[in-house]
């Protein structure tokens, strides 16, 4: 049992140093979330791999011979302080750096901009607030076929949202504030590469932001069980530097030139929305 | 010397008199079928619970399939991808787990271990039994109703475990909830009867703070339970109402498929908070009578007191307590307020202090010890490494930030199954391999146990190690096929095949491990009342295994703590609990 034990304990080590399997190259600016993972990992792999091998050396030099006795010792005030102060700093140093980034997480920065998710089984459709930066009011009362984001027809602040069908684009190096919506049933977008995701709650808006750092497309997939198809409810999201941003953003529509923005009927929707599902 | 004067209680009343005939079954039915004897009974719930693990296990065999090697199978779809993963999921926590290490262990060790005659109320303790048959029997139902059983993960988080996106929406997810609410009211009627059982029946001499660990863990483990399980209860009961009456609780408006339907108002988020208030206690509902038996496993067979004994026991409790602050870490990405995850980051770190604590303990049980490798000490081994590894993770998990790109991906299903699966289920069979000896009065067979142990062992940490690595890649848990995602390279596939095909060796492993208990009941060498040579009270019965009502004419009289291995000047290595004497007991050194 013992040189397994010492196995497990170089052969985890070796495995985490030499393995093909890590994290994908970061996008964002949470490279705060993988520096308090790397903390963890320090100090919990110290923990396991001491632990083991003491077990281990313990198998070795108190195994049974013939004629052997246990010491008896039912216990030791002060190893037992020693040990719990030792783990209590072991934890705050986990903890204390874990709170400082949370503060982070949920503090939005002024400038941040907003985008909308909105998720429907099994499907990804995005807004971005258009020339006034401000998102319209939407309710689930007005989604339809022609309006599946259910934007409020009256709202004015509504009339230039930009519509996205397709890929999300955002601009290199400008914090963004994720909005989340749902019309059906919980969802969570998440896209690797930016390390933070939240959850998508029905009936509620909730949100997370970031920072994006590095051009690329990325996959965004729904990460909180969905239905059947969970699995193939998946995304992509373009980072863009500036230029490329802007000419994407000149192409979209905004809910004003879709049908249901403009008042008009079914018939006239079909021929002219952009990609009808 | 005051303890020894507790030792007047005579023979139970009627015991020798012409009562006895109303007290011990007759027939053969209430001997052993409508048994009130919570030893058979403790057999009845082990073996069921052990039955439909096995069916557990034979869909965890074919969600590795699917994972590792997409598409082989040709009748696992997505459909059944996700019933598959719901029901192995909810049986291995709920039908599996909870019901053998407390209808299991507890009904066999709390009268035995305790030194009294039965459970306090044996009617009720034999309905507990049936009633979690019947919920097995629902739950089992669930596969041959239309449609099939419900898909809605393991967590059945609404709206989506009731809308038609998912499998299983007309019966199975009704039958399920059914089943749950059937295994709470089943489970309520036994742990009514082991907290009134350890409070009221411990032979004289027996103070709480001489009771061996494994009972400390089971009794707290009850309480947790008892105050858990009622906010499972009432969410599966809001649930069903809102699947079949309509109503609103946990539903808000929603739009699916085009179509709105008519519900409006609810909160899927209160349902979470339900689930999670059951749900974290439940891990340690598990989690605390396997520290107690691994307790007194490494104890025994290290031939040395449990270190910190004291210092043990306020661990259980300060981990019980603690456990009913921690649940809302299951929701950090949930769409709570983000401001609740300082508080519940806070006190999930706390709580891994008395964890620690209880992890130095047994490992500084084995110094200076006197280690006999037997089998439950492998698997007591082999326990403290997973539960030390999947207790580290959580750190990962519980730590509010940390916990934001791994949740719900690979390595939360690598963790859980490390902490919740793996450690608690080698604590199992640790457990069988040493009280088996007493139940049936032979010995497991060294080989094939050798065999089961070091396949279960090795092969667990094989498969669930590596797995948390594909999570930190980003390899989200619950799909179906991973197939067209840009950031899983090749590798990974190389790596899911390999972890499919140790699963699937770990399984036959298991199926070694039943083979061993069916055979060794008629092949298995005798064992002798106390082949551990231990000093709790079960391993001295008059008889072995013990009849109905345990003790014979005499119960035990307790007069020292349940660890007295290798007392200095004492003839033996071992004095058993109820042998009179002196009675160091845990006195600080």
């Amino acid at each position: 049992m013992a040189p397994v034990l010492v196995l497990i304990a170089v052969g985890s080590i070796a495995f985490h140093l030499l393995s093909p399997w890590w994290w994908t190259p970061i996008a964002s600016d949470w490279g705060y979330i993988d520096a308090t993972l790397i903390i963890t990992f320090w100090i919990t792999g110290i923990a396991f791999t001491a632990i083991v091998l003491f077990i281990a050396y313990c198998l070795v030099r108190f195994r049974h011979r013939p004629g052997a006795r246990a010491a008896y010792e039912p216990e030791s005030r002060r190893l037992e302080v020693w040990l719990t102060v030792v783990t209590g700093l072991g934890v705050a140093a986990l903890l204390a750096p874990g709170l400082v980034v949370w503060n982070r997480f949920v503090s939005v920065p002024p400038g941040a901009s907003e985008v909308e998710v909105v998720a429907q089984q099994w499907r990804w459709a995005f807004r971005l607030p258009g020339a006034d930066g401000r998102l319209g009011a939407a309710n689930i009362r007005h989604v339809g076929e022609e309006n599946p984001l259910g934007l409020d027809p009256e709202d004015a602040a509504g009339r230039d949202d930009v519509v996205i069908d397709g890929d999300l684009h955002l601009p290199l190096g400008r914090p963004v504030k994720v909005l989340l919506r749902s019309v059906d049933v919980i969802h969570n977008f998440y896209v690797p590469e930016f390390r933070a995701k939240m959850d998508i709650i029905p009936g509620t808006v909730t949100y997370f932001w970031l920072t994006p750092t590095r051009v690329g497309t990325f996959d965004a997939l729904c990460n909180e069980v969905c239905g059947v198809s969970h699995y193939a409810m998946r995304g992509r999201v373009v980072v863009d530097a500036e230029p490329d941003y802007a000419s994407w953003l000149q192409r979209q529509r905004t809910f004003a030139q879709l049908p249901a923005g403009r008042g008009q009927r079914r018939v006239a929707a079909q021929q002219t929305a952009p990609s009808d599902r | 010397m005051a303890d020894a004067q507790l030792g007047t209680a005579g023979p139970l009343p009627g015991a020798e008199s012409e009562d006895v005939e109303l007290y011990h079954p007759h027939s053969w039915l209430t001997k052993y079928v409508f048994s009130q004897d919570a030893k058979i009974i403790a057999i009845q719930y082990a073996s069921t619970a052990l039955a439909i693990g096995l069916v557990a296990l034979v869909l965890s065999w074919l969600v590795r399939l699917q994972l590792g090697f997409p598409g082989a199978i040709s009748f696992i779809g997505p459909k059944e991808y996700y019933q598959l993963i719901t029901m192995h999921g909810m049986i291995m926590v709920i039908y599996l787990l909870t019901a053998l290490f407390l209808g299991g262990f507890g009904n066999y060790l709390i009268p035995l271990m305790l030194g009294a005659r039965d459970m306090v109320f044996p009617y009720v303790n034999m309905l507990s039994y049936w009633i979690y048959l019947l919920a097995v029997l629902v739950l089992v139902a669930s596969f041959f109703a239309p449609g099939g059983p419900t898909g809605a993960g393991w967590t059945l988080y609404p709206p989506q475990a009731i809308l038609s996106g998912t499998p299983g929406q007309e019966w199975g997810i009704v039958l399920m909830l059914l089943s749950l609410i059937l295994f709470i009211i089943g489970f309520t009627m036994g742990g009514v009867n082991y907290v009134v059982t350890v409070l009221q029946a411990r032979a004289p001499g027996m103070t709480l703070m001489r009771m061996p660990l494994t009972i400390w863990g089971i009794f707290t483990a009850t309480i947790l339970a008892l105050l858990a399980f009622p906010a499972l209860f009432v969410g599966a009961v809001m649930m069903l109402l809102d699947r079949l009456l309509g109503t609103s609780f946990f539903m808000p408006a929603i739009v699916e498929a085009g179509q709105r339907l008519r519900y409006n108002g609810g909160s899927p988020i209160l349902f979470q908070h339900l689930f999670w208030f059951f749900g974290h206690p439940e891990v340690y509902i598990v989690a605390l009578p396997a520290f107690g038996i691994v307790s007194d496993l490494i104890s025994t067979h290290a031939r040395k007191n449990i270190f910190g004994y004291r210092m043990m026991v306020w661990a259980i409790v300060a981990i019980g307590a603690l456990s009913f602050v921690v649940w809302a870490h299951h929701m950090y990405v949930s769409g709570m307020n983000p401001y609740f995850g300082f508080f519940f980051a806070t006190t999930t770190l706390v709580i891994a202090i008395p964890t620690a604590i209880k992890v130095y303990n047994w490992v500084l049980t084995l110094w200076r010890g006197d280690i006999h490798l037997t089998l439950p000490m492998l698997f007591a081994i082999a326990f403290i490494v997973t539960f030390l590894n999947g207790g580290l993770t959580g750190l990962f998990l519980g730590n509010v930030v940390v916990d934001v790109p791994l949740s719900d991906t690979m390595f939360v299903v690598a963790h859980f199954h490390m902490v919740m699966g793996v450690a608690p289920i080698l604590v199992i069979f640790g457990g069988l391999y040493h009280w088996y000896p007493k139940v049936t009065g032979r010995m497991l067979d060294e080989r094939l146990g050798q065999l089961h142990f070091w396949a279960t062992f090795l092969g667990a940490y094989a498969i669930f190690f590596p797995m948390h690595y594909l999570g930190l890649m980003g390899v989200p848990r619950r799909y179906f096929d991973i197939e067209g995602l840009s950031f899983v390279t090749p590798s990974v596939a190389t790596l899911n095949a390999f972890i499919s095909v140790v699963a699937l060796l770990v399984g036959a492993a298991q199926i070694v491990f039943l083979y061993n208990l069916v055979r060794s009941l008629t092949h298995g060498a005798p064992a002798g009342p106390n082949p551990w040579r231990a000093t709790t009270l079960e391993w001295q019965t008059p008889e072995t295994p013990p009849p109905h009502g345990n003790w014979g004419a005499t119960p035990p009289v307790v007069y020292r703590w349940a660890y007295d291995y290798s007392v200095p000047g004492a003839a033996e290595d071992f004095i058993p609990q109820n042998q009179p004497g002196r009675a160091p007991g845990p006195a600080p050194a």
